[in-house]
């Protein structure tokens, strides 16, 4: 599979030959230094970016063969997302950002189940706060809780602890690997932390858009 | 700097905004300056003389004598309407019999033919000669050197008039002019009890024997009488064109503030977008200053720009104003003056500093650390007081601009009590709203969309105005005149042709119309207190007092007239006054009013009051007194009644045999009127296109107001997995509830303006309106679904990787 742009009048190459296989319950690390194409890979194994070649498949579904709102579906069902700048809906409180991905599929008892997890993830007391009145940390915290109150099969990580200090890192790391353990979710984490890398059964580094041996 | 930022569109806005506002105002600005200007120049036209006095009643010999021992130059003339008869047709006009000297100043012009070019013309007419004006010689087939008939005299057609200075004072003199010797009066046989003549003096002369003429003349002055000079001179063209001209004014106005708007909206916007920007900046060393000058100066030279194209459009907006009412000034207008392009330059800048100024400080205040933290961005406490600043420093350009505080600062409060009002509205119904679960996310963005939906409705209030109301309006006053109402007054008849008339009329079969009769007479004194003009602030209750009122009696009360306080006659020293005027003057139910005619005085007390409809053509009098009061004073008849299509040659006849009638075509009065005020309207309007294009901008403003935020809604949404359908789906919910909110508010606005417009400006009754409320509330919704859709579009279309990294 690869990944080309185009920019100006010539082109781009974000990502090439890149073969890979994931299975259940994985936690895979992608390292790699910036512009080596990590969030790239990332957004086309979710099927929110396009490959110029080769196909995707997610718990056998072809990705690419689907249309965008079929893409959608499968991500409803499948996949949750942790990104680096949080990407908390600043016009939603901490329950109502939680609630999103069970809004969207149309669960009666989302506020039920965004509460709960809210409270997993130790932000029972802060549920009617609005993102800007919450830490760097505890907005990833209501993150992740978003991410997980699905149960999704697939979690993506994308420099989940870039934007925190080094406390409140560790703190949602450690969070973030209890959660996945207790769903058994598949962890494909983008990171430039070695460190955290290591954490994971897993690495693959991607080097100027190739996966390095 | 400023060329990058026009390519990201919000500047686009601002620029269009600023141009739009400063195009109004400029182009009401130059063509007001232009009018002022030919006023002054012309002052001395319009009067023919340097002082003129003007009398309803004919001079005593203690003024004329002073004219002729004081007045250098000085000319005498009359102004009466007449009929004109030659052959078979007759038509009514407007008759000035002057001294061979007129005018003393100016000169009248007249052209040996119709369509002829014209030439100053020597003093005169010569005694049976008469000049007529161009329509005369239409309406009566009388070329120059034919003969016509005025009265009991017989008159050569001399030249056709083209210009006549007192004339162009006078937008509602309606009658085609006609000028003629004083000599030939007495011939005519015309000037009688009942005639309604003006009297005129006037004097020429050194600036310096004039002014000790009038301070002569002036303790002589009589009732009826009045002194007019270079500057006091012809107020009625003054107040015609301030009428006009107050129109446009208000108009540029409302273009003004909703281009303000509209500033404010884009300004928002475009900080918005530069936050990051300018927090990079702060960590790269730039002072709060410095960032605060940077954009400043950019947003200097647009309004440079914008204000120089500005000005340039109105300069050409104003030609279109003054060919459109071109007929009605009859006049030359002179260079405009660069005042106006100044003001317009200055309104420019303080739309600029007052509405978007607020919005930069924002930009100053933006602290680096945001570089890091996003969320982190100051809203410094000063910006509200930044904006109130800028409404008041608009406002008082508004009232300097009007010209006139009341009407600056009516626009300005108004305005900002709409928006207002809008805003609380909006506010609570969109939370009221809020409450069903589908519509929860009406209160999440509760400020944002608020605003939106306030800036719409305030946009879409006035495109409703503009288009149906108006419509509405303009309707109405059409429809004022009944079909089946009179469409001919006549008047002076004596009473020894009653009869004769009323045979003639039985004879052609006009049904028998009634004849009321005529006294005129002057009030002297209520309740034994004298009374004079000077007792009364308004004009319209001095202009009453001064002359004469049209008295009638009768038995019983016209049909057409409602009593609305006390009772009818029972007595001989009784009065029925109309009430309007009984309220302008004054006067109440018991009162006792003296009135002096043909030099005798009677006096009686009001035992009534009456209601009447001025509109519906019908014989309608201030004062009607028992016929005991008046019987034996010197009495005139009038009469009202309707000439169907094809009876006009007996009209001629009746005219042919007792020429000392009057006869009004009302209809064609009536025509002429609502001519003149389809001039007014067309001139208005292009006014209106600029409202309207500044409405158009704002509702596009509001329209983009969230779309930033939105448009990251939508794509987490779909990383999340919602289908484009539901993505759209709850936006479109939101958007559906906003539209019908700002629409249905927009129609009450419209609806309660046009109300108010049309009762207290314009006397009309206004039929509720099918049109507007169902558009309004429609076009709400429209605009708002064509936006959601159109915004979707943009959204949906993107990957959504792509939208959340830009945001990152």
């Amino acid at each position: 599979m690869g990944k080309t742009v185009r920019s100006g009048d010539s082109e781009l190459v974000i990502l090439r030959d890149i073969d890979l296989e994931i299975t259940r319950g994985e936690a895979l690390a992608v390292v790699g230094a910036s512009g080596s194409g990590k969030s790239t890979l990332l957004a086309i194994l979710a099927g929110l970016d396009t490959p110029s070649a080769g196909k995707v498949f997610l718990e056998g579904h072809d990705l690419f063969s689907l249309d965008e709102d079929g893409r959608a579906a499968l991500r409803a069902r499948l996949v949750g997302f942790v990104f680096q700048s949080f990407q908390l809906l600043p016009a939603r409180t901490a329950l109502e950002n939680a609630m999103l991905p069970l809004e969207l599929a149309g669960r009666a008892d989302a506020e039920a189940a965004a509460r709960a997890m809210l409270e997993r993830v130790g932000l029972g007391a802060r549920l009617r706060h609005y993102p800007k009145h919450l830490s760097g940390g505890e907005q990833q915290r209501v993150a992740l809780a978003r991410a997980f109150v699905m149960r999704p099969s697939l979690l993506l990580a994308d420099e989940p602890t870039g934007s925190l200090d080094a406390q409140s890192g560790a703190e949602v790391i450690e969070l973030l690997f209890d959660l996945n353990r207790e769903a058994g979710t598949t962890l494909v984490m983008v990171t430039h932390d070695d460190s955290l890398a290591a954490r994971c059964a897993r690495q693959i580094r991607l080097l100027a858009g190739r996966i390095a041996a | 700097m400023l060329r990058r930022d026009w390519r990201a569109g919000e500047l686009r806005i601002l620029g269009a905004a600023l141009v739009i506002a400063v195009a109004a105002v400029t182009s009401v600005g130059f063509f007001a300056d232009r009018v002022a200007a030919a006023l002054v120049r012309d002052a001395h036209q319009l009067l023919g003389a340097d002082l003129v006095v003007v009398s309803d009643h004919p001079f005593g010999s203690d003024l004329r004598r002073l004219f002729e021992a004081r007045a250098p130059q000085r000319a005498e003339a009359l102004n009466f309407i007449s009929m004109a008869i030659a052959g078979d047709k007759s038509q009514l006009a407007g008759v000035k019999a002057v001294t061979e000297n007129y005018p003393l100043r100016g000169r009248l012009r007249i052209a040996p033919a119709p369509g002829a070019p014209d030439a100053a013309a020597p003093p005169g007419p010569p005694r049976g000669e008469v000049w007529i004006e161009e329509r005369l010689v239409a309406a009566l087939g009388t070329p120059v050197g034919a003969r016509l008939k005025l009265g009991s005299a017989e008159l050569t057609v001399g030249a056709v008039l083209t210009l006549e200075p007192e004339r162009g004072a006078n937008f509602f003199n309606l009658a085609p002019r006609l000028v003629m010797n004083a000599a030939d009066v007495p011939a005519t046989g015309l000037v009688q009890t009942g005639s309604r003549v003006s009297y005129y003096l006037y004097a020429a002369g050194p600036a310096d024997a004039i002014h000790v003429l009038e301070n002569e003349v002036r303790p002589r002055l009589e009732r009826g009488q009045r002194l007019d000079t270079l500057e006091s001179g012809r107020q009625e063209v003054r107040a015609s064109i301030e009428r006009a001209q107050r129109f446009l004014a208000l108009t540029a106005l409302l273009s003004a503030i909703l281009a303000g708007v509209a500033v404010a909206l884009a300004a928002r916007r475009f900080v918005e977008r530069h936050l990051d920007g300018c927090a990079v900046m702060r960590c790269l060393g730039a002072s709060q200053a410095r960032i605060l000058a940077l954009y400043m100066g950019e947003f200097l030279l647009l309004a440079l720009a914008a204000c120089a194209l500005g000005t340039a459009l109105g300069l050409a907006a104003q030609q279109a104003i003054a060919s459109a009412l071109g007929e009605l000034l009859r006049a030359e207008l002179p260079a405009p003056s660069l005042l106006p392009g100044v003001q317009g330059f200055l309104l420019g800048f303080v739309l600029l500093l007052g509405f978007a100024l607020p919005p930069l400080l924002r930009l100053k205040d933006v602290p680096a650390v945001r570089v890091i933290r996003r969320e982190a961005a100051a809203a410094p406490a000063g910006v509200l007081g930044a904006y109130a600043a800028g409404l008041v420093t608009l406002a008082a350009l508004l009232v300097w601009q009007a010209g006139d505080v009341k009407l600056g600062l009516y626009v300005a409060g108004g305005f900002a009590g709409a928006l207002l009002v809008f805003f609380a509205a909006a506010w609570a119904l969109l939370n009221g709203l809020g409450a069903l679960r589908r519509l929860r996310p009406l209160r999440r963005r509760a400020f944002s969309n608020t605003l939106q939906t306030a800036s719409l409705a305030l946009g879409l209030t006035a495109l409703l105005l503009l288009t149906f109301t108006r419509n509405d309006l303009v309707q109405a006053w059409r429809r004022s005149a009944p079909p089946d109402a009179p469409n001919r007054f006549l008047l002076g008849v004596q009473p020894e042709q009653l009869g004769q008339i009323k045979g003639f009329l039985e004879e052609k079969r006009f049904e028998a119309p009634t004849f009321y009769p005529m006294v005129r007479g002057r009030v002297t004194a209520k309740n034994g207190e004298p009374v004079s003009a000077a007792d009364y602030p308004e004009e319209r209750a001095r202009r009453l007092v001064e002359r004469e009122f049209n008295l009638s009696y009768m038995d019983a009360p016209p049909a057409h007239n409602v009593l609305s306080a006390g009772r009818w006659f029972r007595d001989a020293n009784e009065l029925s006054v109309e009430e309007g005027i009984a309220r302008t003057l004054g006067w109440r139910l018991g009162d006792e009013l003296a009135f002096a005619v043909a030099g005798e005085t009677f006096r009686a007390r009001i035992t009534s009051l009456r209601a009447l409809r001025w509109d519906s053509m019908r014989v309608n009098f201030f004062v009607i007194a028992p016929p005991g009061l008046l019987k034996g004073l010197p009495t005139s008849f009038i009469s009202a009644f309707r000439v169907a299509p094809g009876q006009e040659p007996v009209m001629n006849e009746l005219v042919a045999r007792f020429p000392n009638l009057t006869l009004v075509d009302v209809s064609a009065a009536l025509r002429q009127a609502r001519e003149v005020v389809d001039q007014l309207v067309n001139a208005v309007q292009l006014v209106f296109v600029f409202a309207l294009a500044a409405g158009v901008l704002v509702l596009y403003c509001a329209l983009l107001a969230t779309e930033d935020e939105r448009r990251r809604e939508a794509a987490l949404m779909r990383v999340y997995g919602a289908a484009r359908r539901q993505v759209a789906a709850s936006q479109g919910a939101e958007f559906l509830a906003m539209g019908l909110v700002a629409g249905a508010l927009a129609t009450l606005g419209a609806a309660l303006i046009g109300e108010l417009l049309a009762r207290r400006v314009f006397d009309l009754d206004l039929a509720p309106s099918l049109g507007l409320w169902l558009c309004g509330p429609l076009a709400g919704l429209a605009l708002l679904s064509l936006n959601a859709w159109l915004s979707s579009r943009s959204v949906l279309r993107a990957s959504p990787a792509l939208t959340l990294r830009d945001s990152v």
